[in-house]
């Protein structure tokens, strides 16, 4: 079977047939009703599934350079074999650069939202800072944070804390303008304090947007943490394993990294998603969806 | 409605130069305020090297302000010093000498557009295709929206070696980085675009018994421009990212990203922070330009 | 008291329409049988659920029947659509936001496949007729909600269609802007003597602009009675206040009660 395979012809055969059965799986899949668990979720994942496949059997059939594209499977041990190397760049990377200054600078830039909530003048004059800051490659600012915080995980975390500050001030401003006029009078003829109004209504209201920006945030810090690394790193981290092994052209840990990033990064982001439908229940847009 | 229409009455009615003043005026209260903190930070943080290694005993505060405030590899260099360097180094060189900040500013930018032309090019496509096939939808596009939670720019080295090994150096690496981050927020944006039209216009199309390449490009393309054009703005500032990045791996020799990376090899302090705001200054040249098509494109002055 | 029309311009015989739903099935109507002739303004009026919409949906070809058959100007639906033989006026002005009041006018002459300026100088002349001359230039935000819906009907006109179908065009609307866009409205069809089907759930502005009312009624959406209206062609708003306008309506109020199963509502 496997000289069969291995042969020109045979190869080619076993590889369009898998093509139509890749296909005709896929399409199916996609014609299903969109209500369906296996519609939802099926289709994406089958066709993820033959991705992975086809990009197997295509590297090992052509035999394609390692450095070009590795096999999955290639991949896969890399993965295994240096878990705890791994680990140990994960940690440095995502919980200390990465988690620790997405929630310094998210809190930072609530903070300083709420603060600035009371003056529309420093709003006018914040406001357009941060948008500029959102045109700018803040990324660059690592080699000078290098400089002043060192080489280690520090510098890292001001980076992220940097990136995610402005978004998170942005999404405060605009989710505490969102509470309307007519509950804003009630809580007036009730004679609550300007605190009170803060604490029950408009930090509530303000809820869907600051997830919005820590979503968007959690991004960020991850690419902020892994790209500062490639400016100059200590011994241990994703984006300094990214480059250092790219560099020696070993790929398959490469990939390895890059597949911890990826998980780390989707896992976050569903995290968060998940607290958010709890906590924001109420707003229309999930309700639209349950209903 | 009635609301801001309330809300509206209650603002005061101000003239042209009132109106510019107050947009203006806390931009620049609040710049003042940054302009004065750093030179007070410079001073602080650089106060330490200057005690210990220029001043002679018995110096005055006077004396303390001048040398923090001009050294040569300060800690953080006053502001007019980065004026300084970039303006001898935009106008004291030839413009295609690596010593003039405007050569490698073109370096990266010629980098992110090629790369951003590419990725909205891509983008387009997959999202027409998204729009017109159901196997896609449901199949790929998925993936394309769980792939903005990666850090994509995390395989920025690897493009690198891989184009590198089939012999491709210089800008187009680069601009394969850029486009692919600028892809993604352009695809998902322009499906939803494209989608964005309702039942009611659909339907509306269907009594003039339109073809579908009527119906796209009357209708569902003029609908998709206000999704599009926000998504360009962050996929062409996302590309700068990404151009600069693909200059650090193999140390490259030109580009802002390099300057940045030999800036704080040699401990270049003032190098870094010109390379900075010139990389500040590019991204708004960049998202500016997006804005200014914007402008131009979507006809009368949308609300 | 009109003759039996001319030419008749839509057939309805014995049309059905039935959704599958979860639990029980909706007959949104059932065996509906109507014959509209050339130059006939025609009001479909009744509770909601009755099947009006349903009715002039299907005879547009945005639905499809069960069973039974519709023929527009002899053809089925479907070829009738395809030769653009009606012009469909929604509920919502539908406008284009991107295109200023000339080019939303000028959109389905351009599919048409009218060239510019042939289009634009149709466009002008249905403007004209709906008074909007002088916004050609503005867009749709910046019109009111009644010139919004004026500049539809301009569109609606395009390519001259015989058969104008409307579903509750002027719902929207305050009571005086319709009331001026209902005069409007018979103005053209005197002129012009149009073939209209009027979708609405309002009984004066039924008995105003019908020469022929229908009167149906929900669960299962069916006609319950048809009603001739005699009023004159050339009538203004005040005939609103005289005993030959109330008793039409009064008819047709009866009709919807007894439809309704007769405990008055």
């Amino acid at each position: 079977m496997m000289a069969l395979l291995a042969s020109g012809p045979g190869l080619a055969a076993a590889i369009v047939v898998l093509l139509a059965l890749a296909v005709w799986s896929v399409r199916k899949l996609a014609a299903l009703d969109e209500q369906s668990a296996l519609g939802r979720f099926g289709t994406p994942v089958v066709f993820g599934a033959w991705i992975v496949v086809f990009w197997q059997i295509l590297t090992e059939a052509f035999d394609v350079p390692q450095v070009l594209l590795p096999a999955p499977s290639l991949v896969w041990h890399s993965l295994v074999a240096n878990g705890g190397v791994l680990l140990g760049d994960f940690v440095q990377t995502v919980v200390h650069s990465a988690l620790i200054g997405w929630t310094t600078g998210c809190a930072l830039g609530f903070a300083t939202g709420v603060l600035i909530d009371r003056s529309a003048f420093l709003q006018r004059g914040l406001l357009p800072v941060a948008a500029l800051a959102s045109t700018v490659p803040l990324v660059g600012i690592a080699p000078i944070m290098v400089m002043w915080f060192g080489f280690d995980w520090h510098s890292k975390a001001a980076v992220v804390v940097v990136m995610t500050f402005f978004p998170m001030l942005v999404n405060t401003l605009a989710g505490l303008a969102e509470s309307g006029h007519m509950e804003r009078d009630l809580m007036r003829s009730y004679g609550a304090s300007y605190w009170r109004t803060l604490v029950a209504l408009r930090i509530p209201v303000a809820l869907p947007f600051v997830f919005n920006a820590l979503k968007v945030n959690s991004t960020l810090a991850m690419i902020g943490a892994i790209v500062a690394e490639f400016f100059g790193s200590p011994v241990s981290g994703l984006g300094f394993r990214i480059s250092t092994e790219a560099a020696r052209l070993n790929m398959g840990l490469v990939w390895a990294a890059i597949v911890v990033a990826a998980l780390a990064g989707s896992l976050l982001y569903a995290l968060l998603g998940w607290v958010e439908r709890r906590a924001t229940f109420w707003h229309p847009s999930f309700r639209a969806a349950a209903g | 409605m009635a609301a801001a229409a309330i809300e509206a009455s209650r603002a005061p009615a101000r003239s042209a130069i009132g109106e510019t003043w107050h947009r203006a005026g806390p931009v620049l209260a609040v710049l003042g305020v940054v302009l004065v903190a750093w030179y007070l930070a410079a001073i602080g943080l650089n106060a330490a090297q200057v005690i210990e290694r220029e001043l002679e005993p018995g110096w005055a505060w006077q004396d303390l302000v001048r040398h923090t405030l001009s050294m040569d590899r300060p800690v953080l260099p006053a502001p007019h010093q980065i004026a300084l360097d970039l303006y001898d180094s935009i106008f004291g060189w030839p413009l295609d000498s690596p010593r003039n900040l405007l050569f490698h500013t073109w370096v990266t930018s010629s980098a992110t557009l090629l790369g951003f032309v590419m990725g909205t090019a891509l983008g387009a496509l997959l999202a027409v295709l998204i729009v017109h096939s159901r196997t896609l939808d449901r199949g790929l596009f998925p993936w394309i929206i769980a792939s903005q939670t990666v850090p994509v720019l995390a395989i920025a080295p690897i493009v690198i070696v891989i184009l590198g090994s089939m012999g491709m150096t210089g800008v187009f690496p680069k601009a394969v980085i850029s486009m692919y981050l600028c892809f993604f927020p352009v695809t998902v944006a322009l499906v939803k675009g494209l989608r964005s039209p309702g039942v009611i216009e659909l339907e509306l199309l269907h009594t003039y018994a339109a073809s579908r390449g009527d119906t796209f490009w009357k209708l569902r393309v003029p609908a998709s421009l206000p999704f599009l054009f926000p998504s360009l703005r962050i996929g062409i500032a996302a590309g700068l990212v990404g151009a600069i990045v693909g200059e650090l791996p193999t140390g490259a020799q030109a580009g802002l990203g390099a300057r940045l990376l030999t800036g704080s090899y040699y401990g270049n302090t003032v190098q870094i922070w010109s390379a900075l705001v010139m990389a500040a200054l590019l991204g708004l040249a960049l998202t500016g330009g997006v804005s200014l098509a914007e402008r131009l494109l979507t006809p009368g002055g949308r609300r | 008291m009109s003759p039996p029309a001319a030419a008749t311009v839509v057939e309805v015989e014995h049309v059905s329409v039935v959704y599958p739903a979860q639990e029980n099935t909706v007959t949104a109507l059932a065996d509906v049988s109507l014959a509209i002739g050339e130059g006939e303004f025609v009001s479909l009026i009744g509770p909601s659920g009755c099947g009006k919409t349903t009715l002039l949906r299907v005879i547009a070809d945005l639905e499809t029947v069960s069973s039974g058959s519709v023929r527009v100007n002899g053809l089925a639906a479907r070829d009738a659509r395809l030769a653009r033989a009606y012009g469909y006026v929604f509920q919502a002005p539908a406008l284009f936001p991107w295109r200023n009041v000339l080019g939303n006018v000028c959109l389905p002459l351009e599919i048409h496949g009218l060239d510019k300026a042939k289009a634009e100088s149709v466009a002008r002349e249905h403007l004209e007729r709906v008074g909007l001359t002088g916004f050609e230039g503005k867009y749709p935000w910046q019109l009111s909600g009644g010139m919004q819906q004026r500049v539809s009907i301009a569109r609606a006109l395009g390519f001259e269609p015989k058969l104008l179908m409307m579903d509750e065009p002027f719902g929207a609307l305050d009571e005086i802007t319709r009331d001026r866009l209902n005069e409007q409205l018979l103005r053209l069809w005197e002129r012009e003597k149009r073939t209209v089907v009027f979708v609405t759930h309002s009984i004066p502005e039924a008995v105003f602009l019908s020469s022929r009312i229908v009167v149906m009624s929900p669960r299962p959406g069916r006609i319950v009675e048809v009603i001739e209206s005699g009023l004159p062609s050339d009538r203004t708003l005040e005939i609103r206040d005289t005993p030959e306008f109330t008793a039409i309506a009064h008819r047709v109020r009866v009709a919807l009660q007894e439809g309704h199963g007769g405990s008055g509502h």
